[in-house]
């Protein structure tokens, strides 16, 4: 690391600090994409996670996704609260049986020494209902700040995993500021340079979340969005409906990804929905289901295409 | 005689379910030692974070030798017969059997069957790798490669490693040579995670646990407790301050490290103007530390501390300045929180009510709420409390559900709404009752005593159990979803503690004016009552005491004074216990006896006043007088609710009673003097009855 300039250590640096993780995962014979050009909720939602989990093909990646939660946001006030964040996402299908060591390797590749900190699995059952998804794994705790996720999926999509894959996800943020010593999101410093070049995550960002705020809370159009919901719903299920081929022996399904597309929407949307308090209680499981089943059908397509399908 | 050790070595074990395993796998291993006929001297099951380890000590090294004398068909019997008992006894041919003969029934084949006993390490190869694939975790997983195929292992997260040694001390032990999924049972171990990561080479259980030692593991969760503790009060007090015990937090912190270090540190002061129960929850539940107080005062110090599973190499500096980061965090939001609820009256809060459901055939909490109100105001006055307070307590009681709080810590329920109601300036009372009314939660709490806190109490749990008795969700068996049991001890508990006359078929019938659902107005309140039998029952089971003698005083009828219900329980457990009791209660039995066999075989019963004029012998006069100032008096300190006069009275009874049966034949020739010392017989029965029905006395 003492070959990096000084603005590009992860310690100085919230974007040193990226290609740093992305360094580490790159060696350990990761594919390293970029983020995926749909809002979502979290990198779990990313077809690479979400899809290439499934089915018995080998599949190492890692990648950054934006992740919105428009009820999280906070109009730029909360030190730490936000409507749009960076996760860092690692998936290995197989999961290799030393993830957790190079889950802690890859801390140490980040500027966390674990001679001097104290790093604990804490039990974490994870489940995501919108995708039919669930395993088993823990929060990463590093000196009582639970800064990443672990969990091996069992079963994505109402599918079975099989083989089982590792996942991993770094709330960025969080651990940049932890590793840069700072109380305030925006004040973390994002290009790692002083003085006058000096750029902070708030020079990035802060606008951008007082704007979404009035937008996620206030001004969404409600309307256009429930109808937004049903277009993605109705063309999620259309998509899947004209995928299907009886090829050969076989069925296989030729449209995965572009239906698959239209469930995320969809499930942006709802989360959208929610921020404007425009769901009631009982109406919100309902919609959670709604997206599951759409998930549900995607995980099946996928299982038949090229990709997704035993060999 | 030879020990087994076995560690299952495998990525973080959940906290909560370390001590179940541990249980599990020492019983599961030794049970299937004993089905095998292999009895041990002793066994014991530790648990850590990545490992769960067992010792069964003094196994023996084989089974012994089983002889079975198995019997077979007839000499000469059908050939499917012959072939079938060769094929079931491992015999090659029908001549290696013996034959026995029976004068009786004829001839017959005997096998004898010699099965020599088998090697214990064998067995242990056979029997370990069953219980490892058939282990009860609550929750199981899958992963890597092998993943993929059918069959594969199941455990709580990645298993890595098993050994599985049996030997005697004085020699090098052998491994037990099984497979789990491509896991080879063998000798290695690994150290803690970060201080000592080489693998270790074990051979049998002391030099495990003491190689673990030296590796910065300690094994028994027992020992990490008590060194997580120690040093927790140890920290508190060279400060000046003292430890907050917490035995669930502690029981969890040992089952997140291996090698436990624990570590202070402090939060701003400004922190402390939230209440104590906050910022320990706070604490607690995120951050699984322990919060510590100023043993003058009683209030919370601005320190906590941590249980850190490694010695920092700067002595843990960094630890404890990114755990007070978190905490400093953590505690900020509660203020908001707290704050933020101080904002807001209660009473305001009260309208989102009508959107919460409290069960979808009880209608909204709001409803409940209206309900609660009332019955509150209406026991008011029975219990000495001020109807208006007992009013305003029960409208205000629940709003503190909705308090950011409670949404963020719900087990500060109530508390928050004492809290907040004392803010906003509420009556002393009033305010205590939004905790209190939760009280007595089990056995085991405190049963309030301020009224206006009993009458909002009583009122909570009755509309409850009425509630849930109306649309027939009883408690089953074990399961009692919505608490009801707890509710009605509850309802018991605060009527005895506090003596309070509350006939409670009344109150029943008035909590069930309200419900959406009606239920059946006959019969409810009687199954009711019932239901608070038992419980009663129950809880003088519990004591100690004797719960046959509920059933003696409830089988009266019309007990629906609960208080008068234990009092008289408790008079007649001490009249039962005198020798007076004794024998009164034998004399009793046996008229009821005699009465019962004579009703028979009459078919008829013996009610009615004896006939004075057919009395020919004096011990039937005594009695017949005996039983006629019994009566009287009894009635009369039953009246006076004297229950203890009421027994003395009823031991005069027993001279004329015993004397009866000694000297006095019931079924003489005459049979209208038969008749008439029936009567009398039954007349006995009548007059114990002031007390208690005795037939329902047990012994």
């Amino acid at each position: 690391m003492d070959a990096l300039p000084a603005h590009m250590r992860p310690e100085r640096s919230f974007q040193g600090f990226i290609l740093a993780l992305q360094r580490f995962w790159a060696e350990q014979g990761c594919v390293i994409l970029q983020p995926y050009d749909m809002e979502m909720g979290a990198g779990t939602f990313h077809p690479a996670t979400t899809l290439r989990a499934l089915g018995p093909k080998r599949w190492n990646a890692a990648y950054v996704q934006p992740s919105r939660r428009p009820k999280d946001g906070r109009y730029g006030e909360n030190p730490n609260r936000l409507q749009h964040y960076y996760q860092f996402q690692v998936i290995m299908k197989p999961s290799p049986s030393n993830l957790q060591d190079l889950y802690l390797k890859s801390l140490a590749a980040i500027g966390i020494d674990s001679s001097v900190h104290d790093i604990r699995f804490v039990e974490d059952d994870w489940e995501s209902p919108t995708l039919g998804a669930w395993g088993l794994g823990w929060e990463c705790w590093c000196d009582g700040m639970e800064v990443s996720q672990f969990t091996y999926f069992q079963q994505v999509a109402g599918v079975e995993c099989s083989p089982v894959s590792g996942e991993l996800t770094y709330g960025l943020e969080r651990l940049a500021m932890y590793v840069q010593g700072v109380d305030r999101v925006y004040d973390l410093n994002f290009n790692g340079r002083e003085g006058a070049e000096k750029v902070t995550y708030g020079d990035v960002f802060l606008q951008a979340e007082q704007e979404y705020s009035r937008h996620n809370f206030e001004h969404a159009d409600t309307a256009m969005l429930f109808e937004q919901f049903r277009m993605a719903e109705e063309a999620c299920r259309k998509y899947l409906a004209a995928g299907w081929r009886e090829g050969g022996n076989q069925k296989e399904h030729l449209m995965a990804l572009p239906a698959y597309d239209q469930c995320i929407k969809a499930s942006h949307v709802f989360n959208l929905l929610d921020a404007r308090g425009v769901i009631s209680v009982t109406e919100r499981q309902s919609y959670i289901m709604r997206v599951r089943e759409l998930a549900k059908a995607c995980g099946e397509a996928w299982i038949h295409t090229e990709t997704g399908r035993a060999a | 005689m030879p020990d087994l050790l076995l560690e299952l070595f495998s990525e973080e074990i959940p906290a909560r379910m370390q001590a179940k395993a541990a249980d599990d796998l020492r019983r599961m291993v030794t049970d299937k030692l004993v089905a095998e006929g292999l009895v041990y001297e002793g066994a014991k099951a530790f648990a850590t974070p990545r490992r769960l380890a067992l010792t069964v000590h003094g196994i023996p090294t084989r089974q012994s030798d089983l002889k079975e004398e198995r019997r077979g068909p007839r000499v000469g019997g059908p050939d499917a017969a012959i072939q079938g008992f060769l094929k079931a006894t491992g015999l090659a041919r029908i001549e290696d059997a013996k034959i026995q003969t029976d004068p009786k029934k004829g001839d017959f084949y005997i096998a004898l069957i010699e099965k020599p006993g088998r090697a214990t390490i064998d067995v242990l190869a056979e029997i370990l790798p069953v219980i490892i694939r058939t282990f009860p975790w609550p929750k199981s997983m899958r992963w890597g490669a092998r993943s993929a195929k059918s069959g594969s292992l199941s455990w709580v997260r990645p298993l890595h490693s098993i050994i599985a040694t049996f030997g005697l001390e004085t020699e090098e032990p052998d491994v037990v040579k099984f497979t789990v999924d491509g896991i080879e049972a063998g000798q290695t171990t690994f150290g803690h995670r970060f201080m000592a990561p080489a693998a270790i080479s074990v051979r049998r259980f002391e030099d495990y646990e003491a190689k673990l030692k030296a590796a910065k593991v300690v094994l028994d969760p027992q020992a990490r407790k008590d060194a997580i503790l120690s040093d927790a009060q140890q920290l508190a007090f060279a400060q000046g301050f003292e430890l907050v015990e917490d035995q669930g937090l502690l029981d969890e912190v040992a089952g997140l490290v291996e090698w436990p270090v624990a570590l202070m540190g402090s939060f701003d002061a400004e922190f402390l103007s939230i209440p104590d129960e906050v910022i320990r929850a706070t604490i607690r539940n995120n951050q699984k530390c322990f919060v510590v107080r100023d043993p003058k005062t009683g209030k919370l110090a601005n320190k906590f501390i941590l249980t850190a599973n490694i010695d920092a190499a700067d002595g843990g500096k960094v630890i404890v300045s990114g755990n007070e980061r978190v905490i400093r965090a953590r505690l900020s939001d509660a203020k908001f929180f707290y704050e933020t609820d101080l904002k807001t009256k209660l009473e305001s809060r009260l309208p989102k009510f009508d959107q919460i459901v409290f069960h979808e055939k009880l209608g909204t909490q709001a409803e409940r709420i209206k309900r609660i109100e009332r019955l509150a105001a209406e026991i008011a006055p029975l219990v000495g409390a001020d109807e208006e307070k007992a009013k305003r307590a029960a409208h205000l009681a629940k709003a503190d559900l909705l308090t950011e709080v409670v949404g963020e810590f719900p087990e500060l329920q109530g508390l928050m709404g004492k809290y907040y109601a004392q803010a906003q300036g509420e009556d002393d009372v009033v305010a205590a009752a939004s905790e209190e009314h939760y009280k007595p939660q089990g056995p085991a709490d405190r049963v309030p005593s301020d009224p206006v806190s009993v009458a909002v109490a009583l009122a909570d749990k009755l509309d409850t159990l009425a509630g849930f008795w109306a649309i027939d969700e009883k408690p089953t068996g074990s399961k009692d979803p919505y608490a009801l049991r707890r509710a009605a001890l509850g309802v018991i508990r605060l009527i005895v503690d506090n003596t309070l006359r509350l006939p409670i078929l009344n109150a029943a019938k008035s909590a069930m004016v309200g419900l959406p659902k009606k239920g059946d107005a006959q019969k409810l309140p009687d199954d009711l009552l019932s239901f608070f039998a038992d419980r009663l029952k129950v809880q003088l089971r519990d004591q100690g005491a004797r719960h046959d003698l509920v059933d003696a005083v409830f089988s009266l009828g019309g007990q629906d004074d609960l208080l008068l219900v234990v009092r008289r329980v408790e008079a007649l457990g001490k009249f039962l216990d005198s020798d007076d009791g004794k024998n009164l209660l034998a004399g009793t039995k046996r008229a009821s006896n005699i009465l019962s066999i004579e009703e028979k075989r009459d078919k008829r019963t013996f009610d009615g006043a004896a006939d004075a004029g057919l009395y020919n012998l004096p011990e039937e006069k005594a009695l017949a007088k005996a039983i006629d100032e019994v009566k009287s008096e009894a009635s009369a300190a039953v009246q006076k609710e004297d229950f203890a006069a009421a027994m003395s009275v009823m031991a005069k009874l027993r001279p004329a009673v015993d004397a009866f049966f000694d000297k006095v034949k019931v079924n003489d020739d005459e049979p209208k003097v038969r008749e008439n010392r029936l009567k009398l017989l039954n007349e006995i029965r009548a007059a114990t009855r002031a007390v208690a029905d005795f037939s329902k006395i047990e012994g």
